[in-house]
């Protein structure tokens, strides 16, 4: 075909996901940029060209605490998601030999990402509750004698349902990875008389990095940008940037929240996209 | 061959994986099943059904059935547009075309961007246009910026692994655009639109954050959901999880079996009268 009328072609197929994006992503994020300039008071919000709301966020102490338990947040998390995900994923493409074992275990992995995050998050209740079978468990085993208070409404649970709810976001891309390893650099590296350690560490490990950071960046945007978890496991005691947003939305300081929404999207994008020179999503598909 | 032991160790460490990710699930399954006077944590005090009816009652948890019906119709209309468009996607992206990177990494930014920001934004949009927030459009088309990009995803891996052999026999057999997409590359790509339609479904039937400042008046059942955990303190909320997960479940037992029961007549059909 002549490359005008591939173009043509192309643009057609595209336009529902254009618009889509435009109406919904482009143009909502652009009125996110210019209602941060803008001014309110206790009911409303009008167009003005203020830079009020950045000199107060970022002038604010506890703008700065809020962003670093985010940061608290996320690499605790990240910790955990990456080493439990990457030693999951280990174990199912390379100890798990039956194809139909693989694709079963790797299954049940990955269903409780199609099912709901507030139930899941609700689940914990009866495990980590003044009365739950954690404290039960632990009492009975004589360790402790009053029940922990810190287990649930903590930053214990914030993170604890954290590395639940995300750790499938670094088991699926890393498994993918691990799956496209040539099995014969394994033997190569054996032959050369490597340990199953060292061929871990410096066959398997780097050759896994594309999947690493694929998962990282689904950690990193989703525990930064949360404010439902944050919210529901710490029994509202915690703040993360995006539980201030929320709150500043049910206030309706909606400019305030534009404002602090834009610190936000300018954080995590500024991270994405220095985790993206370390992988071409393209060739990773 | 033997197992060495890192694979006993391994072993264990998935199984416990595992327990870690339904153990608490599970026992909000059993918990559901509450005597009428037992409460959020164990012990059982007794075993009913007390809960599971206390939700038919309309009135005693808010509108739980009204929410599962619109939840229910939006899942399914963001489930086929994402197909739709994702597949229209996909298609394009096979050649490379004017502005094809900038789109690609747009798809990648919807996909990272917080939720917060798109239900802000898309929240900011309507209220200054003085339109109304409702579900069917401000809440579908924010749910879409978290769909689409899985479904596109999917559709460029499943491309990237399309033979172009069958199109060309097509097209060689005097077959135009339409009748090759029609009858060929639609077939052969069809068990992975049921992934697609997987994904689109659960994805809006449980998206929270998206549909937070979109829905309007009218909540989504994780809406619902969430606004009993504020006010709800018996085992009613565990029954009400229980059901919603059960369905879930049911729904991607449903699809995954669907995909494998089509997968399986694709490999028939390709095999062909030759072998």
């Amino acid at each position: 075909m002549h490359p005008s009328a591939v173009n043509r072609l192309s643009g057609l197929l595209v336009l529902p996901l254009v618009g889509i994006l435009a109406v919904f992503l482009i143009v909502p994020v652009c009125l996110i940029v210019v209602v941060s300039f803008w001014d309110y008071n206790e009911w409303d919000f009008f167009p003005a060209f203020i830079f009020d709301n950045y000199a107060y966020i970022l002038t604010s102490p506890v703008t700065w605490a809020t962003y670093w338990r985010t940061v608290q947040y996320t690499v605790i998390t990240w910790v955990f998601c990456t080493s439990i995900g990457f030693t999951v994923a280990y174990f199912l493409a390379f100890h798990v030999r039956s194809q139909t074992w693989q694709i079963a275990l790797f299954l049940v992995c990955t269903i409780p990402f199609w099912t709901s995050n507030i139930i899941r998050m609700i689940s914990w209740i009866p495990f980590l509750g003044r009365n739950g079978i954690a404290n039960s468990v632990l009492r009975d085993a004589g360790l402790i004698e009053e029940p922990l208070e810190w287990l649930l409404f903590s930053d214990f649970a914030v993170v604890l349902a954290f590395v639940h709810l995300y750790t499938l976001f670094m088991v699926v891309p890393v498994f993918n990875t691990l799956m496209r390893i040539d099995r014969s650099v394994i033997e190569a590296a054996r032959d050369a008389g490597a340990s199953g350690w060292q061929t871990l560490v410096h066959v398997v490990l780097p050759l896994s990095k594309p999947g690493l950071m694929i998962g990282s960046i689904f950690i990193v945007t989703l525990v930064m940008g949360d404010f439902i978890t944050v919210r529901f496991m710490s029994g509202g005691q915690s703040a993360s940037v995006g539980r201030v947003i929320a709150n500043e939305i049910a206030l309706l300081q909606y400019p305030a929240a534009a404002a602090n929404a834009v610190i936000l999207l300018a954080t995590v994008l500024l991270i994405v996209s220095v985790m993206l020179r370390y992988v071409d999503i393209r060739k990773e598909l | 061959m033997a197992r060495s032991a890192s694979f006993y160790v391994l072993a264990a460490f998935f199984a416990c994986f595992v327990l870690f990710l339904y153990g608490p699930v599970i026992t909000i399954g059993i918990l559901s099943f509450q005597g009428p006077r037992g409460g959020l944590t164990f012990p059982m005090n007794g075993v009913s059904l007390h809960w599971f009816f206390d939700l038919l009652e309309e009135q005693a948890v808010g509108d739980f059935w009204g929410a599962f019906r619109r939840s229910l119709l939006l899942g399914c209309m963001v489930m086929v547009t994402t197909v739709v468009v994702s597949v229209m996607g996909g298609l394009a992206f096979r050649r490379r075309f004017a502005g094809a990177t900038v789109l690609f990494y747009l798809v990648i930014a919807s996909l990272v961007i917080p939720s917060i920001l798109v239900s802000l934004g898309v929240g900011l949009v309507f209220n200054v246009l003085d339109w109304e927030v409702h579900w069917s459009t401000s809440g579908f088309g924010s749910q879409l910026t978290w769909t689409l990009p899985f479904g596109l995803l999917i559709m460029f891996a499943v491309f990237n692994r399309f033979d172009r052999a069958y199109e060309e026999a097509a097209r060689d057999l005097g077959a135009n655009r339409w009748q090759t997409f029609q009858f060929v590359v639609l077939p052969l790509i069809a068990p992975s639109l049921i992934g697609v339609a997987l994904f689109g479904f659960t994805l809006s039937y449980d998206e929270f954050a998206r549909t937070l400042l979109t829905s309007g008046s009218y909540n989504t059942l994780p809406l619902e959901i969430f606004g009993m955990t504020t006010n709800v303190t018996t085992p009613v909320l565990y029954a009400l999880g229980t059901v919603t997960t059960v369905f879930s479940l049911l729904i991607i037992v449903m699809f995954l079996v669907t995909a494998r029961l089509m997968r399986r007549s694709a490999d028939r059909h390709s095999r062909g009268p030759v072998s």
